[in-house]
């Protein structure tokens, strides 16, 4: 078997059996921590009845064992189960919503990533310049300031005061992809800010590591300008841990989504999983959890297998 | 002393002192009481209100005050769970080693392994959300970061001949962890604590903004703009306040985590 066959195997069956912890995990992690389920879902002026009935429909009666075999069993063939609250499906009131954050992450993605990796560039150009400089300090202010406030002060500004976008990133399914873009372009400009800080100083980071390299030094004595060796010679050898950063960065993006859907009250999934902590409804937290947990870990996935086949040396061994 | 430090740094600790000196002091700084209402629904700035009063009339000044305390509050206890947790098994881990050193490591692996958010937000969908909930959970969760760097730091420290001479005259672990480690690995981890403070700021407002965290009446920063969101789109931007303090905050910690830093690399002969 070739090596890097082999070690991308590995990777996925690492992979595997992480995200079959997880599944324990986030199962678990609502059953061992202290206090009753169904006390804390009904509040404590729940008669004795209505618990035991909730205790009943929870399944807490039967022992755990079977009760997460059960679970997983049913998350495999695709049966969430169903909410507490209002007694749906879990899987078809996730199934549009899953899309509509997918939509989000996607634009997301697609407007921060050329834009991180030409500022990164143009940072490594004008390396400890005024133009690195002022790209430093935007970036290190965006980063310290929560997601949900970065909505805000857009919405204020940009929704409110020059009334560019709307402010309400309300979809629906009869609307046309430039009407959609329209109403996701607030929610869309805080994600690619949150993520643009970290994956354009990280890509800052990796072209620098690869300028100290010697044949950077040769193609400086060859007389080449800066950016034909950024882009000639540094960028394809960035372009392993850059791939990386940018994977990571999109499972960060994963999360970022939740607190941006409630602040644009956009009908996804984020929104779906913050509505129903605050009722205490268990079968869709636990769904949701696990799902965006499950995005988190491919995507990490993904960003390690990428770095592995791009590496020349594990893919032409001696 | 005080000549040494950098300008940036400087302004940084002040700002932080500033901060910490309002939160400690918050009662006797306030203009009103917290949850008095003492004036009209989204009132402009004035000379009575310096900030103008948020959604039921309250002073949005002194809910920024308080809100602070409770936040920095919060965002302190936690950090000091996770330090404490997390350097006391990293080092653990690092001395110990062999089997003990694996099951923790794996297990702080597997939880990094959800985004800590959603990891949060599925534990306080069982739990009561409460003060005290809260500065465990997000202690506990953040102390999985402490431990990969107290684990690391220490297991460089772990190697070096001075432990070896404390194991060797028969030192038990509590000694060599306290003693011979601990001393050398303070300051890398004292610069991390200051980005955790910084982390557990915005962790806690997020949460409180999402309804998860502090609960009314009591303020606190994500708080407040959870109370005064719906006054932005008709252009009032009480909101927008504590994007303000959270920023200034952030970024003055962060310029004094930076300065130990440099000071504890520049210790070593490192880059100055």
């Amino acid at each position: 078997m070739h090596p890097a066959m082999k070690l991308v195997a590995q990777r996925l069956a690492l992979g595997i059996f992480l995200l079959f912890l997880v599944s324990i995990l986030i199962f678990a992690g609502t059953l061992i921590l202290p206090g009753d389920v169904a006390q804390s879902i009904l509040g404590q002026s729940a008669t004795p009845e209505a618990l035991a009935n909730m205790r009943e429909k929870l399944g807490l009666n039967e022992p755990p064992m079977t009760r997460y075999l059960d679970w997983l069993g049913g998350i495999l063939t695709g049966d969430l189960g169903t909410a507490l609250t209002n007694g749906q499906d879990i899987a078809t009131s996730i199934g549009s919503r899953l899309g509509n954050t997918l939509f989000l992450a996607f634009w997301a993605a697609v407007a921060s990533v050329p834009l991180a990796i030409f500022l990164g560039l143009v940072a490594v150009r004008y390396r400890d310049r005024w133009p690195d400089k002022l790209i430093s300090g935007i970036t290190l202010s965006t980063i310290s300031i929560p997601e949900f406030l970065i909505g805000y002060v857009l919405m204020y500004f940009v929704g409110v005061k020059l009334g560019w976008a709307p402010t309400v990133a309300t979809i629906y399914d009869g609307m046309s992809l430039g009407e959609k873009l329209n109403a996701i372009s607030l929610p869309v400009m805080v994600l690619t800010l949150v993520v643009l800080a970290h994956m354009m100083r990280m890509t800052r980071a990796a072209i620098l590591n690869v300028m100290q390299s010697a044949y950077i030094e040769t193609a400086e004595l060859k007389g080449l300008t800066m950016f034909t060796i950024i882009w000639r010679h540094a960028f394809p050898n960035s372009i392993a841990p850059i791939v990386n950063v940018v994977m990571l960065n999109l499972a960060y993006l994963v999360v970022g989504v939740v607190v941006v859907e409630v602040v644009f009250t956009y009908p996804g999934m984020g929104q779906y999983l913050v509505d129903h902590v605050s009722k205490r409804d268990l079968p869709v937290v636990q769904a949701c959890g696990l799902i965006f947990a499950s995005v988190y870990i491919v995507l990490n996935m993904v960003a390690d297998i990428v770095s592995i086949l791009s590496n020349p040396r594990l893919r032409h061994p001696k | 002393m005080i000549k040494n430090i950098p300008f940036a740094a400087m302004v940084g600790l002040c700002f932080t002192a500033l901060y910490f000196f309002v939160a400690l002091f918050a009662p006797l700084i306030a203009p009103y009481g917290m949850a008095e209402i003492v004036g009209e629904v989204w009132e402009p700035a004035s000379a009575d209100h310096w900030l103008g009063t948020d959604n039921i009339g309250r002073d949005l000044l002194t809910r920024m005050i308080y809100g602070g305390r409770t936040t920095i509050f919060i965002a302190t206890m936690g950090t000091i769970l996770s330090f404490v947790t997390g350097s006391v098994l990293g080092f653990l881990a690092a001395v110990l080693g062999g089997w003990a050193d694996q099951l923790i490591s794996r297990f702080v692996d597997l939880v990094m392994s959800i985004p800590s958010l959603i990891l949060a937000l599925v534990i306080l969908s069982v739990m009561p959300v409460t003060v005290p909930v809260l500065i465990v959970v997000m202690g506990l969760l953040d102390a999985t970061r402490v431990f990969r760097l107290a684990r690391a730091v220490a297991v460089d420290i772990a190697v070096m001949d001075y432990v070896e001479a404390a194991t060797l005259r028969g030192e038990g672990g509590a000694w060599v962890i306290f003693r011979e480690i601990l001393p050398n690995a303070l300051s890398p981890l004292v610069a991390e604590m200051g980005l955790r403070f910084i982390f557990m700021v915005l962790f806690i407002s997020t949460l409180s903004f999402l309804g998860l965290g502090v609960q009314p009446p009591m303020a606190d920063w994500g708080g407040i703009v959870k109370e005064n969101k719906d006054g932005i789109v008709y252009g009032i931007g009480a909101a927008l306040w504590p994007a303000v303090t959270i920023a200034t905050l952030a970024i003055s910690v962060n310029l004094v985590a930076d300065w130990i830093l440099n000071r504890t690399t520049s210790l070593k002969g490192g880059r100055g």
